[in-house]
Formats: structure tokens, sequence, C-alpha cells
């Protein structure tokens, strides 16, 4: 994909842009400076995408290291003390460097491209927010080879898992982090710049198509919760190597600040994960119904009401704490309260597709997935968001599962969705039919073989991070790993397709999509290295 | 010529927006680290984390309830890396709102050097924590032990009458934490002791 996209520049690009193209005009650097140096938001939404799925490709591995040892009841394959760090590094990147980096990247690709935009507001930003990426997961890989090991203490990192019983090598891990952090807040202020100034003449904010609205909104979160983690990391870093205390109770501080702080950034953050998969299918499904989005403005709201519900809800993460009663009253309310605008999302895709015109392409087909099995993600949610009930559920493969249900067919669907979808766009040719949906088949059955029996094995007791575990939860952990081994293998198919496309295939027109209605469509397929140069004129259309 | 406008427009547009953008990021950075005093305020007003007052309270001189009978337990635990042994003489006692009472504790330095460590409270359920009032504690203030040493240590406390009812049983825990010489330095700078014979 890399080496050819995107396509040759075009000749008229030689006047300076509201990007501030500072190539404009001279020789454009060649082989690996190009990459290195470009400030073009396609190139640079290559590299994001790109770099997730190599990330995806790590943490997937390091997954399925877990899966291959909890294969059956016993310690066979690695020691546990590489067994936890396997299951941190595993949240950790692909939290961090595949779900978020891949949002940025098709921000970075289609924000500029669906608002009429030439570039994002602020090119070399966007260029130095993403190669922090590289820099910080490397760093963060590095530390498995070091003295003691890497983070072995969870993806959520509590005190004083992560200070006091910490490997030495968590102050690395901090400063990786403290880059990833960087990396997002500059890639949010460069969406919300780019969204709010350079919209195509005429477009109004309740005009945008719905991937820009949802990336806006997240992009505020990012902006409202990433300071709040680096602060954390911060007293973190200050607790292990300058004897603060801020959550040690040894000198008056308090371990359990430290998972308000954690997840007062971490319930924002898991929003930050899903809402751009909001927007992804919110476009999809329109497409290939052949209708309208049923309730646009409905849509916004809702997606603006779910993030500012996600400030008052971090405390269901910790029922079991010793909250007092009306506490846990109050997040066991709110948090059941972000049902009803996620319930009118999943209305109006529905009411969407009632007596549309349905066809069944591969971006349909995950968007579908997406739909259905979020919502599946979104009811296991609301299970654990009864505080009596979570006090049983608390810790255990329940959990894992809800969240790998709202985040693998959730936002990973979504965006295995938008990568079809735009696939078209972003090479000019179509995917292959036929290996999209043996992807998308052994995609769906894999996914749910591997985390549909930990609802079993999670309501039966089975704890979360552990190696090893009672016999009786032996059939349902077979069942698992068999499926993540399943799904692990057919993402390979998803590869080979991106290669198969990059390379050849059917010819995609201007607009590939039937349906397909919003600007990215009236540029050529592929898209040319500089699109909009001058504001294409906007007809807003009734939603 | 308006292509040009509203890309002058769009420019300043977009210092505008980092602006603002940064100071958001500054502000709610600092709004991290402002959640940390703010969150001891909380917690001293409500009694939610179930620490006790740092320093010794005068009794309240009030009626004992003679009504109800409160059980109070005692729990002691060691740290990793600290050879120290801490017991309670009493590990369970059953006294009425507003008596005063005294436990003893004794503290044993196993290991082959003076060390310096402190006891630090936390008391099971929250509430009852700001009904807790103790005239002495040992966990006001480090211990320092020489190998073999052993001391014995008074807590005297004071549950008040306005317990709530619904509490029957106080919890209280107490964890040994090694002292490095030069933290003990720090916290020692205060007066730690008055008012214990108010």
């Amino acid at each position: 994909m890399a080496s050819h996209l995107p396509p040759k520049p075009t000749p008229q690009h030689s006047t300076a842009t509201a990007g501030g193209m500072a190539e404009a005009g001279h020789a454009r650097p060649r082989g690996l400076m190009r990459w290195l140096l470009t400030t073009n938001h396609k190139e640079i939404g290559t590299l994001y995408l790109l770099f997730s799925l190599t990330m995806f490709f790590i943490g997937g591995i390091f997954a399925l290291v877990v899966r291959a040892e909890l294969f059956q009841p016993g310690l066979q394959l690695v020691k546990p003390e590489f067994f936890n760090q396997m299951t941190t590094m595993h949240g950790l990147i692909m939290v961090f460097g595949a779900i978020m980096p891949a949002f940025v990247g098709l921000a970075n690709w289609m924000v500029p491209l669906q608002i009429g935009a030439p570039d994002m507001a602020l090119p070399r930003l966007n260029n130095f927010s993403f190669w922090l990426l590289p820099v910080a997961f490397l760093l963060l890989l590095s530390t498995l080879l070091m003295p003691g090991g890497g983070p072995n203490f969870g993806w959520t990192f509590y005190a004083p898992l992560s200070t006091t019983y910490a490997p030495p090598s968590t102050s690395f891990f901090i400063l990786s982090l403290h880059l990833a952090g960087i990396s997002s807040i500059l890639g949010a202020i460069n969406i919300i710049a780019t969204i709010l100034n350079l919209r195509a003449p005429g477009m109004r904010l309740m005009d945008m198509p719905l991937f820009v609205w949802t990336w806006l909104i997240t992009a505020f979160l990012l902006i409202a919760v990433m300071p709040v983690l680096a602060g954390v990391i911060t007293m973190m870093l200050m607790d292990i190597n300058f004897g603060t205390s801020f959550f040690n109770a040894a000198g008056g501080g308090d371990p359990v600040l430290f998972q308000h702080l954690f997840w007062f950034f971490g319930h924002p953050e898991v929003y930050i994960m899903i809402l751009p998969a909001f927007g992804i299918v919110s476009a999809i499904i329109p497409t290939f119904s052949r209708k309208r989005l049923f309730g646009y403005a409905s849509m916004v709201y809702a997606t603006a009401a779910i993030a500012i519900l996600s400030f008052m809800v971090w405390a269901h993460h910790m029922f079991i704490v010793g909250l007092p009663l009306v506490a846990e009253l109050f997040f066991m309310y709110t948090t059941m309260l972000i049902a009803v605008p996620t319930g009118v999302k999943v209305f109006n895709w529905v009411a969407t597709m009632f007596r549309g015109s349905i066809s069944f392409e591969p971006p349909m087909l995950f968007a579908l997935a997406f739909v259905v099995q979020f919502t599946v993600g979104g009811f296991s949610g609301l299970m654990l968001a009864i505080a009596p009930a979570d006090f049983q559920y608390h810790d255990t493969y329940f959990v894992v599962a809800h969240f790998h249900y709202v985040l693998v067919p959730g936002a990973l669907f979504a965006i295995l969705a938008g990568a079809y979808y735009w696939l078209p766009k972003w090479t000019g040719h179509y995917p292959s039919v036929r290996l999209s949906q043996w992807h998308f088949w052994l995609s769906v059955i894999g996914v749910n073989l591997t985390f549909f029996p930990m609802h079993f094995s999670g309501l039966a007791g089975m704890p979360r991070r552990i190696p090893d575990y009672a016999l009786q939860f032996a059939d349902f952990n077979l069942v698992s790993s068999l499926g993540g081994f399943m799904f692990g293998a057919s993402q390979l198919l998803f590869v080979l397709v991106i290669i198969k496309c990059v390379r050849g295939g059917e010819k995609a027109p201007a607009k590939a999509w039937e349906g397909a209605e919003d600007l990215e469509w009236s540029v050529p397929s592929p898209a040319p290295l500089h699109t909009f140069e001058t504001p294409p004129t906007f007809q807003p259309r009734e939603h | 010529m308006r292509s040009r406008d509203h890309e002058a427009a769009g420019r300043e547009g977009v210092r505008r927006t980092v602006i603002r953008t940064l100071v958001v990021l500054a502000g709610m950075f600092a709004f991290a680290f402002a959640l940390v005093p703010l969150y001891d305020v909380f917690c001293d007003l409500t009694g939610l984390n179930g620490k006790t007052s740092a320093r010794a309270q005068p009794l309240v001189e009030q009626e004992v309830d003679a009504s109800r009978l409160v059980t109070v337990q005692f729990i002691t635990r060691g740290s990793q890396g600290l050879p120290w042994h801490l017991e309670v003489d009493t590990r369970q006692i059953r006294l009425h709102p507003g008596q005063r009472e005294e436990v003893f504790f004794t503290f044993r330095n196993n290991g082959e050097a003076t060390t310096l460590a402190r006891a630090v409270p936390s008391v099971s359920p929250s509430a009852a924590s700001l009904h807790l009032r103790k005239l002495t504690c040992f966990c006001f203030q480090e211990q320092q032990l020489m190998a073999g040493e052993t001391l014995k240590a008074p807590l005297v406390f004071q549950l008040t009458r306005d317990l709530p009812p619904e509490i029957k049983t106080v919890t209280l825990v107490y964890t040994l934490y090694p002292v490095q010489a030069t933290q003990a330095e720090v916290s020692h700078s205060g007066p730690i002791t008055e008012g214990d014979s108010a």
C-alpha cells in the first residue's frame, strides 16, 4: 500500500494552498524522506493506517500468546510473569496503538475530503503527531526486553501495582504513554481546527457528514481527557522517582484516588474509541440502503449527549472500592442513562435500512455486523451497570467479553467497514469481493467463538488476568482459544485484500458506490494528492 | 478573490481555534492536579476514604449511649520488605458510643538493623471515620525500633454518639509501612501528640 499510495501529484498543484504546503514548486523528496517529511493529509492518513495495522498484528500476537496459554488449564507455555506482561501489552497496544491511530488515520484521509478542505489546518503538526507514534511504541515494546520485563499491571495500570510494585521499566512505559498522549492531543487540535475553519463555503455544521461530526466531538473529548491522563502518569512518575505520595498510603496518599483519576480519563477514552465508529457506520448504512440517514439531527445530539454523559459515569468501574450508597446509585443511573442516546443511534440505523433498497457489499456486511454485535456489547454493559450485580461480575471474564464486544466487533469492525468503503477512493480499485466475503465471515465466526463463551465463563466466576484457571472453565476457554486463532489468522486475509486492491482490481469511478452522496465521492478515484485547492460548491441537502 | 479572502479568514480562524484548545488543554492538565487536594478535602468532609484524623483529637464529653453496643475490630498488617511485626492485644471489643476505650498494640522489629516504620490506619465502613476520635495513637508518628526491640503503644479512642445507628461493626486496619530516614524528618516537623489529655 505504502509505495503505491497516493498517486503521482497532479500538475495543477503549484499554487500554495491554505494548508501552507511548503513543498509546492519544489522537487518532492523521494523514498523514505517522502514519508518522513510529508505534510499531505492523505499520505499521513496512509501512514497512520499502516502503523495501526502493524500494531494490530503485534497486539494480536500478544493476545494469541494469552489465548494459547489459556487453551487448557495448567501452566503450559509461558511463565505467569510473562503472561501478565502479555495481557497488559495487548491492551495498551490495541487501545493506544491500533484503534486510536486507525481512527486518526481515517480522519486524516477523509475529514478534509468530506468537508471540501484542501488539507488539514496544521499540516506540519500533523506530520509531527504521526511520527511521535512509532517512537512511543518502539519505546513501549522495548520495555519487554528490559530487566524485570515490561508493564505487567494491566492496561489500567492501577497504583500501587504500577508504582510501588512495578518493574523498573515503568518509567519508560510512562514516557511512551506521554508521547502517545501528546500525539493524540496534537491530532485532536488539528482535527478541530480543520473542521471548524476549513469547511467548504456554504457547509454549515449541521450539513457535515456524521463521520466529521463524531470526530469533532471525539476530538473535544481527547482535548478534555488526555491532559488528565498526562497528569496521572506524571504523578506516577513522581511517586516512583521523586518520593512523592500521590497514590502511596504510607505517605498519606490514596490508591483509590488513582482509580478516580484514571477512570475520569478512562471512560471518555472508551467513547473516543467508539464515536468515530458511529460516524463510519452512519455513512455506510445510508449508502447501501440507498436512503438518507434517518434522524440526522438526533444522531448529532445523541453523539454529543454520549460525550457529555461520559464525564459523569467513571466510578461505575469502581463499584467495589467501597463507594457510599449514594455514589453507587448516582453512577448506576447515569450509566444506564447512556443507553438512551445509544438506543437512539441503533434505532436510527435500523430505521435507515427500513424499506431501503439494501445491498450487501463488503462495507455493508461489516457495518451490519457492527450494529448487531455492538448492541450485544451494549447490553452486557447495561448488566455491568447494575451496581449490586457488578459486585459479582467485577473483574471476571464477563467484563472481558463486554469490552471486547464493543471494541472488536464494535470499533474494529467499523474500522474494517470504513477501510472497505473508502479503499476504492484511496487506491482507485475495488477490493476483491470474494476475498472480502471470506474475510468477513471468518471474522464474524471467529470473533463470536472467541468472545461469546467468555460471557459464560465470567458469569460462572472465572477471574480475568490469570494464566491458569479451575477445571470447570476448560471447555469455554478451549472454544475461546480456537476462535481467537481463527480470528487472528483470518485478519491475514485483510492484508491480502489490501495488497491486491493496491496492485489492481476492478477500476472504481469517482462515485464508487451507487448510493454514496458525500463530497469525497466528487473527486476522482484514486483521490489525487491534492484535492479541493479551490473550495468546491457545496449544495446543502435536506437531512 | 473570494477564495483568497476565505483562505485568510480560515487562517485567522485556525489560529484562534488552536489558542482556545491550548487554553483548555492547560486547564485540564491543571485540573488533574487540582483534583488531588480537592479529593482530600472532599474525603475529609465526607469521610469517604476511611482516613482518620492525622492528629490527636480531644475527647468529647458526652453521656455514654448505653442503649446500643458497637463491635470494634482491629486488624494489623505487615508490609513487604519490612521485617516488623504488629500485634494487637485485643482483636475485638464491644463498646457503647461515647465511651472512651484503650487498646494496646505491640510492635516488634525482627530485622537485623534499626529501622523506621509507620502504621497507617484505615476505617471501614468509611462513614464511621467521621465519628471515630483518636485521643492518642501510635499512628500519628513513625516508630523507630532497634533490631529485636519491642514497643507497646496505646490507642485511645472514642466513638461519638452520633455514629449512624446502622453501623454495628467498625473495623480499624493498621498497615505497617517502611519509612526512609529522610522522609521521617519531613513528617516529624509538625506538632503531633498535642491534645491527648483534653
